[in-house]
């Protein structure tokens, strides 16, 4: 057990002008995750501390903050890893809701935008929007699998576009998690969309705004790689752009 | 207020509410779905499931065997018509799960992969390495975006169902960003709220199961079913109780005692290989007979025993249990390749919940349920690992079709009266926030609940401690009317979420202990000291449990029995 200073960023839009911060001393236990101090504060000191989670094993994605300047998934890092001060705020270049609950709409729209669902040609030509089995399931080989699997293992946590300098200057750019989940459905070899998705990935604040900083592969706590997706999404846009002018139908997999 | 209206209105983003909204829309692309979710779907505890989700697919595989193994497992008070219809349409389920993109696991061909699980005669699990739930959630949540007549409401609360002239016409719900309840009306309501393992303390479950939707049902005047019946899941991690999945086992892992021996050889719950292949009321109640019998280990948090990998060899488990040592590591700090991992066993499931019929109809028109938060019941007295998210997709999608019908051929509701519904129920929450005055914190009162609920309702069971649980959350269930909150702000409060939830536990834990009681007799999970066989003759029905204001008041409901007739439980 070790007593250290919790520093947790408030802010109430009816009573804040901006965010403050407020300082906590709490006994620590050592197995302790950073999350673990954020709800010892809000059950036995400060109740009025907003902040969410839910599975505390790094699969919902809910408990994103950062932690002394860094993104973290609370409910995975060590509070161990830190000294006696530990500066916790709401995930960075996202609007804060209060305390350390940010505002998700701006990402859940650039994620639906990209189409993230098996498209068919024939549900295509069709103009519906669903899908019955065509068969009763698709085969697929472990290769063809390992194409994409890596890129559907991103638990939407948001740690990417916290650590992101382009998502910074343009709150715009569709960003690492819904680059690489496009680019997932574009790998995968039961889906026809690519076509679609590649316009999608021309167009404004996507693909080739990325500078290949690199900083959202680094902070995924899912080793998603976002950045290789975005690179690779960058390449295939390319080709496939190349091949559109002389192909009637742009490139196919 | 607002007042929002839709055809159907589902409370619940995970696998059962998803794959719900995802029939509506289909089945009736002109209907309006609400899919209203305290928390955005992708963060609903679908995610954490591991190990897999069941269906026959093998050539040495049938409807039969999987109806059997699921009979057998729910220790007979599974309804049998049920199980048949579940079995049916599980691997149509699969396989349109498949289609929607969920990347399950590959056999060499490039047909999906299954494996083995407890107290399934075969492999029939179908399984993405260790993450089946997280990926079958995200597969669902994407594909239902495609659906523009889904309407969703991302972090609204729902506190109450709103009935008139005995039916269910919608919900009011606090969009928790706001502050302000809204009242959202449909011609038919589906609750796949989950489960509540939060009311014990010793859990696989996360922060937000805390059995609403069975405490909404309850409060409607819909009784529960079942709910003595909670599964302890062999194998959670001492301290957090975060889970080692089921999957581990049926990879060929062994548990192991303090002297070292693969103890459950002993217990006759399966020969050789599958030795470790119980069913999990069985291997749960052999793991606390070995500590008890002085082979567990003591650790910082408590007697365990061990889950042996370490001779499946590094990439097996890198290829089939990834997840599995990522959490090993970073949640107990042991590699599961070179050592074995501490184990205990954790309050995992609900058998029981809102009482519904093979549709998911409950007794309420326009009100139905489906998945966890559901008892419809094909799990009976103990549920078989991987049953349960087929359910959620099989459940999920009837209680659609038939939920569609019924708002198809009925009216709408009266909006001012129901409109009135909900600012009352405002109103009661409005009082509730920074309730100054109150007596006891949220924390002081859900501690107890979680030892009342640890010390009577655990693996094994005894009257007195028993009797002491129903004295505990009767007591509870009027203190907890008198909270104590210090958050008075109207955004994410949080704080108010949560003592709506404690109320909601207090509830669901109350008829829990008073159906546990009731039951003089060992059946699947629930393990009786004083009464350790089963006793067809007098308990083989349903346990039903209606709202009272003096204390659940319980009743019977006959087991849909069928071809297979009850006989001793051997494996
Ligand atoms: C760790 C773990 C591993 C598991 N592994 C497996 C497995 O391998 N195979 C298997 O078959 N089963 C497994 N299970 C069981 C299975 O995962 C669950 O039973 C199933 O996922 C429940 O799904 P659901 O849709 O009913 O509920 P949930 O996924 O819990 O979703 C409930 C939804 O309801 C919403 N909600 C709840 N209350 C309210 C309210 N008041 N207002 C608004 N919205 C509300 C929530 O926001 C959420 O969206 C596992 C369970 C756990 C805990
Ligand atoms: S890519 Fe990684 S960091 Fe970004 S949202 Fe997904 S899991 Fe989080
Ligand atoms: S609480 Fe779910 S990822 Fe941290």
């Amino acid at each position: 057990m070790v007593e250290k200073t919790i520093i947790i960023t408030r802010f109430d839009p009816d009573r804040d002008e901006k965010p403050r911060k407020q300082e906590y001393t709490v006994p620590c236990e050592d197995s302790w995750k950073v999350l673990d101090a954020v709800n010892f504060i809000k059950d036995e000191i400060d109740a009025t501390v907003s902040h969410r989670w839910s599975c505390r094993m790094a699969v919902c994605g809910s408990c994103g903050m950062m932690v002394n300047g860094e993104p973290k998934l609370t409910c995975k890092t060590a509070l161990s890893d830190y000294d006696d001060r530990v500066d916790i705020e709401p995930l960075a270049n996202f609007p804060i809701v209060r305390d350390l609950v940010v505002e998700l709409d701006g990402f859940m729209h650039k994620f639906e935008s990209v189409k993230p669902w098996i498209i068919r040609a024939k549900e295509q030509a069709e103009d519906k929007a669903s899908l019955h089995p065509e068969k009763d399931t698709f085969g697929q080989s472990t290769e063809e699998l390992g194409n994409f699997k890596q890129f559907s293992m991103c638990i939407n946590c948001m740690l990417c576009y916290s650590a992101c300098p382009v998502v910074a200057n343009e709150p715009d750019f569709l960003g690492p998690a819904a680059i690489a989940l496009g680019h997932r459905y574009n790998l995968d070899s039961r889906d026809e969309g690519a076509e679609e998705r590649h316009d999608i990935f021309r167009g404004e604040g996507t693909v080739f705004s990325c500078s290949y900083a690199n900083e959202c592969s680094e902070v995924c706590p899912k080793n998603v790689d976002p950045a290789a997706a975005i690179n690779q999404a960058k390449f295939g846009t390319v080709i496939d752009w190349a091949k559109g002018l002389v192909l009637p139908r742009g490139g196919t997999k | 207020m607002d007042v929002f209206r839709h055809d159907i209105v589902i409370v619940g983003g995970g696998g059962a509410g998803l794959r719900a909204a995802i029939e509506a829309a289909e089945k009736n692309p002109t209907a309006s779905i609400a899919l209203v979710s305290k928390v955005y779907p992708m963060r609903s505890h679908t995610v954490s499931a591991e190990g897999g989700a069941a269906a026959i697919a093998r050539d040495d595989d049938n409807l039969e065997l999987h109806g059997y193994d699921t009979v057998k497992g729910s220790d007979f008070l599974g309804d049998q018509d049920c199980i048949q219809y579940f079995v049916e349409q599980a691997p149509k389920e699969l396989a349109l799960l498949e289609n929607w993109g969920c990347p399950f696991s590959r056999n060499e061909d490039g047909t999906v992969a299954t494996r083995a699980f407890g107290g399934m005669t075969t492999k029939r699990t179908w399984y993405a390495a260790d993450k089946i739930g997280f990926h079958m959630l995200h597969a669902l949540f994407q594909h239902s975006m495609r659906f523009k007549n889904i309407v969703r409401y991302d972090e609204y609360f729902v506190s109450k169902l709103l009935v008139e002239d005995g039916a269910c016409r919608g919900v009011a719900a606090l969009d928790i960003r706001t502050g302000e309840y809204s009242t959202i009306l449909g011609r038919a309501v589906i609750l796949t709220t989950g489960g509540g393992g939060k009311i014990f303390p010793f859990t696989t479950n996360g922060t937000i199961k805390t059995g609403d939707g069975m405490a909404l049902a309850y409060r409607a005047g819909v009784p529960l079913k079942d709910m003595e019946f909670v599964q302890y899941h062999p194998t959670g991690l001492p301290g957090t109780g975060i889970l080692i999945t089921e999957a581990t086992r049926g990879e060929g892992g062994y548990l192991r005692n303090s002297e070292g021996d693969r103890f459950l050889v002993e217990y006759d719950y399966g020969v050789g290989n599958k030795a470790e292949l119980g069913p999990r009321d069985m291997i749960s109640r052999a793991i606390v007979q070995e500590i008890e019998a002085g082979r567990g280990l003591s650790g910082a948090y408590g007697d365990h025993v061990l889950l042996d990998l370490t001779h499946l060899g590094e990439d097996k488990i890198n290829s089939r249990l990834p997840f599995v040592r990522e959490l090993a590591n970073v949640y107990i700090g042991v590699d599961p390749v070179t050592t074995p991992i501490p184990v205990r066993p954790v309050v995992h499931y609900m058998m029981g919940g809102v009482d519904t019929d093979i549709h998911g109809a409950t007794e309420m028109p326009g009100l139905y349920a489906a998945g966890e938060t559901a008892c419809v019941s094909i799990n009976g007295a103990n549920r078989l690992g991987s049953n349960s998210l087929t359910e959620c997709l099989v459940f999920g999608a009837a209680a659609a079709n038939h939920a569609m019908d019924y708002a198809n051929g009925s009216a709408e509701g009266n909006e001012a009266s129901l409109r009135a519904q909900a600012e009352e129920e405002a109103g009661r929450v409005e009082n509730l926030r920074g309730r100054k005055k109150g007596g006891e914190r949220i924390s002081e009162i859900r501690r107890e609940l979680n030892l009342a609920m640890e010390a009577g309702f655990g693996v094994y069971r005894e009257q007195a401690s028993m009797q002491a649980g129903v004295g505990a959350t009767a007591q509870l269930r009027g203190r907890v009317a008198d909270l104590r909150l210090e958050d008075e702000s109207k955004v994410f409060n949080t704080e108010l979420i949560t003592a709506l939830e404690l109320m909601n536990m207090v509830e669901v834990a109350e008829v829990l202990a008073v159906s546990a009681l009731h039951r003089k007799e060992s059946r699947g999970a629930h393990t009786c000291k004083d009464f350790p066989t089963r006793n067809d003759e007098e308990y083989l029905y349903h346990t039903i449990a209606r709202h009272d204001p003096a204390g659940p008041r319980l009743g019977k409901k006959d087991v849909v029995l069928g071809k297979w007739v009850p006989e001793e439980r051997k494996y």
